[in-house]
């Protein structure tokens, strides 16, 4: 793929040290694209938040990234690897290129300090030479793209309703026109309605500013209907990886099938809501094998010995960039 | 302002039932300061003197209660504190007025000083949880709770001595005149050293252990992480985000011992026979001094209510959550 922004190849993060570890992600590999809207998805649990901590290394104490490589392609550069930046670098990267909306819509905002400071601050970070007054103009017009009105620069965090203050994280998110922008559960906290609002303003945002998205999420209804392609996590790894139509017609791993059999479809027939029965799998203790072997209905005896590795399936022969891991779908043999 | 307004309003109100209070806890002490007089001079007094005492004392005459009540209020207005029985004749603000320079230069200094330095390491510590730092935190602990006056016996034991250069007692030499040249002013320094650390250091304390926890707090909060993710320097994520939203419960908890400044180091004066207003308070309660027990417990009252009224100023400036619109 030439046009990779984001490459994230055999990353792996514990929680913890030694033989106490905890491995939250292994082996992940995956790629955004110039332009697209990446949705990562699973339960509470599969790492899809540690991730997005991981390739920012935002990594709260104890977890820490024990292998692998992100890799950033900027426009017309050699790739850097975020993971061996030196700090001062890192600072430099950090919002100008990926930019992070974080999961607590209530709390992501400085309770002390005014909408303007929060949303100039962080200019005045990347580019101390800016004046003021240029900086507070790009303030007012970060606002007017995420349609709140001026005269909010002047309010304090908790003046503001949680959808308008989500809208200021994604405006400041904007602020240094990132080439990523990481959305890790951004309208988890908010009703429906205005889930729905904000989701649609970010599907315009990206057309007219061309970033891509890593959208992170347990809803894979939303994901179905706003992003390109579909990851989906399970204990750490990735099942399955593919165009979010493809996925939501014909998902090959059990585990897609159950999510996508968990919530109500938006058009066409009634269907009856299965669930997946069980819950998400304790990361002390994971099951040998496939992590979902204990949970799936079509569980063979392979499934708990061999750990499926993710390659595109032998038997849906379609584009390279349709994976899954699975047994029922072993990987094409490509004469290796 | 709104606000601001109902908030003195309620301080006016408690300052009258503190000072009406104050009026009438002397008066259900049994003894009186002549009969204190009479003893002290082992009954060789003629009862002439004894009733020229009353008469001087105001003790004579045979006022309601209320009518005191309303002479005591009327006497507060004009600053009129009455005569102090046991520095007879001097006027109560007079003693007042020479033992408060004393405890708010000592007792004051190091209250701010401890709060300043004590936030900036804790501040430090905390964020940088998990160092080495963290090894004082159990330290900290330890002396937090080690009394004041305990910790200046201590050092009186071990520093104090014919040859050492630390005074026991007093806040000057004897033999100086209080005047504002070197000689006096090294002197001053010197007597200050003591009492000054022992109040630093186990206040200081207090402040570290509570401000670290609150960084520790903090800095998993959700903003803080934005403020990393954002890319501003450590300095500034720590300072303008961390520390803070982390100094807030310290700020109330600071004002409320500025109004403890007057009162609240009592034995600390004793013990190193400070001439401050803990000092007098302690003499005066000797003494059976009505009038100047009144006085001391008047500014304590009053200390602590300024106090409450600048921590509400406080926070409502550093925390806009508290300030309520319309």
């Amino acid at each position: 793929m030439t046009d990779a922004v984001l490459e994230i190849r055999g990353l792996n993060v514990d929680y913890g040290l030694g033989d106490d570890a905890v491995h939250a992600i292994r082996d992940v590999d995956l790629t955004l694209h110039r332009g697209e809207v990446l949705g990562l998805a699973g339960e509470s649990g599969s790492g899809k938040s540690t991730l997005a901590y991981g390739l920012t290394r935002l990594l709260p104490p104890p977890g820490v990234i024990t292998g692998g490589e992100v890799l950033y392609h900027p426009d017309g550069g050699d790739p850097v690897d975020v993971l061996r930046m030196d700090h001062a670098t890192l600072r430099k990267f950090r919002w100008a290129e990926t930019a992070i909306v974080f999961q607590g819509a209530m709390n992501s905002l400085n309770p002390v300090h005014r909408i303007s400071t929060q949303l100039t601050d962080v200019i005045k970070a990347h580019d101390p030479r800016s004046t003021s007054a240029s900086r507070l103009a790009r303030a007012r017009e970060l606002l007017h793209l995420v349609g709140i009105s001026a005269d909010r620069l002047d309010s304090y965090p908790h003046q503001l309703s949680g959808g308008m203050r989500q809208r200021v994280m994604i405006g400041m998110a904007l602020a240094l026109e990132p080439k990523v922008v990481i959305m890790d559960e951004p309208t988890t906290a908010l009703d429906v309605v205005v889930q729905r609002q904000i989701l649609r303003q970010l599907v315009e945002l990206r057309e007219r500013l061309g970033f891509s998205v890593v959208f992170i999420t347990h809803d894979l209804s939303l994901l179905v209907e706003f992003s390109d392609r579909i990851a989906i996590m399970y204990g750490g790894r990735i099942v399955e990886e593919a165009a979010s139509a493809d996925l939501y017609r014909d998902p090959l791993h059990p585990y897609s099938h159950g999510l996508l059999n968990s919530f109500p479809a938006l058009r066409g027939p009634k269907r009856e809501l299965t669930g997946i029965p069980g819950s998400p799998p304790d990361l002390r203790a994971m099951p040998a094998g496939c992590a979902f072997h204990p949970r799936c209905p079509h569980a063979m005896e392979r499934c708990g010995v061999e750990v499926p590795v993710l390659g595109v399936p032998g038997d849906r022969p379609g584009p390279a960039d349709r994976t899954v891991a699975c047994w029922l779908h072993p990987v094409q043999d490509n004469g290796l | 302002m709104s606000y601001l307004l109902k908030r003195i309003a309620f301080y006016l109100f408690t300052a009258w039932a503190a000072i009406t209070i104050n009026f009438f806890i002397p008066r259900v002490i049994p003894g009186d300061p002549v009969q204190a007089l009479i003893t002290r001079s082992r009954g060789q007094m003629t009862s002439e003197a004894v009733q020229s005492l009353y008469v001087l004392f105001g003790l004579d005459k045979d006022a309601s209660l209320v009518e005191q009540y309303v002479d005591y209020l009327g006497q507060l207005l004009r600053g009129d504190l009455g005569l102090s029985f046991a520095h007879f004749p001097s006027p109560v603000t007079q003693v007042l007025g020479d033992g408060l320079p004393w405890t708010l230069g000592l007792v004051g200094i190091t209250t701010v000083l401890g709060f300043l330095i004590g936030t900036a390491l804790g501040t430090g510590i905390g964020w940088r949880r998990g160092s080495w730092a963290d090894a004082l935190i159990p330290v900290t602990t330890f002396v937090s709770s080690i009394p004041y006056f305990w910790l200046g016996l201590i050092a009186i034991a071990l520093l104090t001595g014919p040859d050492s250069f630390f005074p026991a007692s007093g806040a000057y030499d004897n033999g100086l005149v209080p005047n504002p040249d070197l000689e006096f002013i090294g002197s001053v320094v010197r007597h200050g050293i003591l009492p000054a650390f022992t109040i630093l250091i186990s206040s200081m304390a207090g402040w570290i252990l509570s401000m670290r926890n609150m960084m520790v707090t903090v800095a998993s909060e959700d903003y803080v992480t934005v403020a990393h993710a954002k890319g501003l320097s450590d300095r500034r994520v720590m300072v303008s985000y961390a520390a803070r939203n982390a100094l807030l419960p310290n700020v109330s908890g600071f004002a409320l011992s500025l109004g403890f400044i007057v009162g609240g180091t009592l034995l600390v004066e004793i013990v190193f026979s400070y001439p401050g207003l803990g000092l007098q308070l302690y003499q005066a309660v000797g003494a059976k001094d009505y009038p100047l027990m009144q006085g001391i417990f008047l500014i304590i009252t009053l200390s602590v209510l300024l106090a409450n009224f600048l921590a509400d100023v406080a926070y409502l400036a550093l925390d806009p959550r508290t300030r309520r619109e319309g």
